[in-house]
């Protein structure tokens, strides 16, 4: 890691050591996002394989809602800039406004979640689960992994609310907060990803 | 995106920016959709396009990726990851639609 002078002049009292395990940390979280990118690439591989593997069961076509999409990729779209406003409140210490965008976006998390978790069970009430065809197996592998690390991020963002009303913006809940933000928008450019190999090329 | 792993953003310039643009790129391929105006290809190629910029776009304002703040082992890492994943699903679609070609013949 490049130590650059930002990072040391802001230690004060902190023992470079320390500034140190936040880099090291930072970078570590980064490596583990770019092996789950490669997690949904190879998803979205496999969605693409199984397209046409529909054994005679509904297709996209007929199972995908854009308005429900659409909505999903505004509630997710719009957490991601409230998380972007956390950070700023973050960087200026702001406690009360980090505490309040960031239950703004686990709201917003919850309303993603809600529709995505509406569709899985709609979808399985008609027989369309993910064991009705190999389509319908890629489709719920690929969405499903992404609902399970929105889940993820709310728990995560949950525990992050917690830890700064007990403990403070302290530098390791600050550093924290920094990771979970790279998660969160993150899971935003996946959802991109889904949109537009999944659901809108399905309802053309 | 720096190096320290702590905060430094003190703006929301550019979240409003990438929100504004990622809204934009967004409402195109979806409009398309939503009304049928062109043919088939031409949407999809539109959607890919759109869909490209869009994670351009959130790179750059949401985690601030850029040649110069972001450390030179992040946009390693990213470069091999991006490397992995053409070949991987490049790759896995070369061979399967191959495969399926063939046993159809």
């Amino acid at each position: 890691m490049t130590a650059g002078g930002s990072t040391t002049t802001e230690t004060g009292s902190v023992p470079v050591s320390a500034t140190r395990t936040y880099e090291e940390r930072a970078f570590g979280f980064w490596i583990y996002l770019m092996s789950d990118a490669i997690i949904f690439a190879l998803l979205f591989a496999t969605y693409v394989v199984m397209l046409g593997n529909t054994a005679g069961g509904p297709t996209g076509r007929e199972l995908f809602s854009l308005e429900r999409a659409g909505a999903e990729t505004a509630l997710l779209l719009l957490s991601s800039t409230t998380f972007g406003f956390a950070s700023v409140a973050l960087a200026a210490s702001d406690r009360p406004r980090v505490l309040q965008w960031l239950a703004v976006t686990a709201a917003l998390g919850l309303g993603f979640l809600f529709l995505e978790l509406d569709e899985f069970s709609g979808m399985i009430a008609q027989e369309a689960g993910p064991d009705r065809s190999g389509f319908l197996s890629a489709f719920f592998a690929l969405v499903g992994t992404h609902g399970l690390h929105v889940s993820v991020g709310i728990l995560w963002i949950l525990v992050m609310m917690t830890q700064v009303l007990v403990k403070g913006l302290t530098r390791p809940v600050a550093s924290r907060l920094v990771r979970l933000g790279l998660f969160w928008h993150f899971l935003d450019i996946i959802w991109v990803a889904i949109f537009s190999i999944v659901y809108l090329p399905g309802v053309i | 995106m720096d190096a320290s792993g702590l905060p430094v953003e003190r703006s929301i310039r550019p979240y409003l920016t990438g929100l504004g643009l990622a809204f934009i790129l967004t409402a195109i391929p979806f409009a398309l959709v939503a009304t049928h105006a062109l043919t088939r290809l031409t949407t999809l190629v539109i959607i890919a396009v759109a869909a490209i910029l869009q994670i351009l776009v959130h790179f750059r304002f949401f985690l601030h990726i850029g040649f110069r703040s972001t450390p030179w082992e992040n946009l390693v890492a990213m470069a091999f990851a991006a490397i992995l994943i053409v070949f991987m699903v490049g790759g896995t679609l070369w061979i399967m639609f191959d495969l399926h070609y063939r046993m159809m013949v």
